[in-house]
């Protein structure tokens, strides 16, 4: 499997906005492996295997809802508050990746 | 993971799933790539699996765990049945990845492919002077890489291209990248040759010098700053050169399931070559028992079956003792430590052959053998001679 090769550094500084719509980025496609027990992020010639928050934020990156939805989603979904920090610092690296895009 | 792992050979790490299948649906080529890294006597090798024998592999293997699916060859694109392979493997959940020369696609062809759903095609260059590619590969396919990299693009599919770096073409490498990027790949890949099966036979032609593979890598590195990100650059360095064995296919039956145009499933593409070791074909044995049960997909798993130096050592985890046919290529040992590594016995015969290179270099001489072109013929007068 061709490793990923290094990352570069394009993330944005500034904190994300509600209204941030990320999706996935060209030439990836998040699905859950049964065999492997986890949601997985395919592309080209690779694969990473994704602990279960990111495997839960990915999904719901879907290029309809903003961050704020995603996070209210996250809070709801598994009885928790203040997700925002994490979850943003999730995005920010995983676009660093290309895993995710915004505008 | 908890898969249950009968017959296993090392008890202390137990094999996921086959992630990534790579069905090299056929050894027919319209080029003749002097480094081709299947058998050099492919042409004595058995009939080509027919369609309903490929997509049973699909589906077995699907279930097993796979996810990555590239098709390969010789030239896939010679395959009339690749849509509908393409198609199922995409109706089971594989990422689908065609490995191409790009001879034969045609716009028509790109739309079928696309519509079958294929994820991603791997376009590779053999050069980018249109002398040396048509030198390299005997045949006049650089325009046509130029129109088959529009057509990807059209498709809407990532740019993904890989070039094999020898030292025919290694000083050409600037020229490579701008072309590439003028294309606009997203990913080069700069794959220094692997000296396996043709390219074995063409060492002496394609070792690069020293000083070429710095100059290569500096020339990298300033495109790197150069393209910002815009263009993702991966240089392969060759293990030869290196001096630290690589963690071949990233561990013998770890993660790579090569299934051979009859249906021979091995763990790596060069792995037949391998003397006292037979591999099950798809087409008589479940996928689940080759993977797990087979002698030869076991026979290397994991550290149980290492010898000194690599049983003591350190790094036996991380590179796994390097490559077990580049062990049987140089020290006729599939055993044996690979001979790249320093502490391996058989090392003076790599020292050797970069010190050849760099001699040759000097003085300007040309190895005595002329370089021996992939085709049938020669296939078949090669694996006679044995």
């Amino acid at each position: 499997m061709t490793a990923v090769s290094e990352a570069t550094a394009t993330a944005s500084a500034g904190p994300l906005s509600d209204t941030t719509v990320p999706r996935l980025g060209h030439g990836f496609r998040l699905q859950w492996e049964d065999a492997q027990g986890c949601h997985v992020l395919l592309y080209p010639e690779g694969m990473v295997k994704l602990n279960r928050s990111a495997g839960e934020i990915l999904a719901r990156c879907d290029g309809q809802a903003g961050v704020g939805a995603i996070v209210a989603s996250l809070e709801a979904a598994f009885s928790a508050q203040g997700l925002r920090g994490d979850v943003e610092r999730f995005l920010l690296m995983a676009r660093q990746q290309r895993w995710v895009t915004w505008a | 993971m908890t898969l249950p792992v009968p017959g296993q050979a090392s008890p202390s790490a137990p094999p996921g799933p086959p992630l990534w299948l790579l069905a090299e649906v056929t050894y027919r080529c319209p080029l003749h790539c002097v480094f081709c890294y299947n058998p050099v006597d492919f042409a004595r090798h058995g009939a080509e699996m027919g369609t309903e024998a490929w997509l049973k592999l699909l589906r077995e293997a699907r279930a097993l765990g796979s996810v990555q699916c590239g098709f390969s060859g010789g030239e896939p694109l010679l395959r009339d049945d690749l849509e509908l392979l393409i198609a199922e493997a995409h109706r089971l959940g594989f990422y689908t990845n065609l490995l191409t020369s790009g001879v034969g696609l045609t716009r028509e062809r790109a739309a079928a492919l696309k519509a079958a759903g294929l994820d991603h095609i791997q376009l590779s260059f053999q050069d980018s002077t249109r002398e040396v590619n048509d030198f390299l590969s005997h045949t006049k396919t650089f325009e046509l890489k130029q129109r088959v990299g529009e057509m990807l693009r059209e498709q809407g599919w990532p740019m993904v291209m890989n070039v094999v770096i020898h030292r025919l073409n290694i000083d050409h490498i600037d020229r490579i990248i701008a072309m590439a990027a003028e294309l606009g790949a997203e990913y080069l890949e700069l794959a220094n040759s692997q000296y396996y099966s043709w390219a074995h036979l063409n060492r002496d032609h394609l070792l690069p010098t020293r000083e070429q593979l710095q100059r290569a890598e500096a020339i990298t590195d300033e495109w790197r700053q150069k393209l910002d990100g815009r263009m993702r650059l991966f240089f392969v360095v060759p293990d030869y050169h290196e001096g630290r064995p690589k963690k071949c296919m990233n561990g013998w039956g770890n993660v790579f399931l090569t299934v051979t145009p009859d249906g021979t499933a091995l763990p790596c593409h060069t792995a037949a070559m391998l003397p006292g070791l037979t591999f099950p074909n798809v087409q008589t044995t479940p996928v689940r028992e080759i993977w797990y049960d087979s002698e030869g997909f076991n026979r290397y798993r994991g550290t149980g079956w290492m010898k000194e130096p690599c049983a003591s050592c350190d790094d036996k985890e991380k590179d796994l003792g390097g490559c077990r046919c580049q062990a049987y290529l140089l020290a006729q040992d599939p055993e044996a430590a690979d001979p790249v590594c320093p502490k391996s016995p058989h090392h003076g015969i790599v020292q050797v052959a970069v010190e050849q290179a760099e001699a040759r270099a000097r003085s300007g001489a040309v190895p005595e053998q002329p370089l021996v072109f992939r085709d049938p013929r020669h296939s078949m007068q090669l694996s006679c001679a044995r």
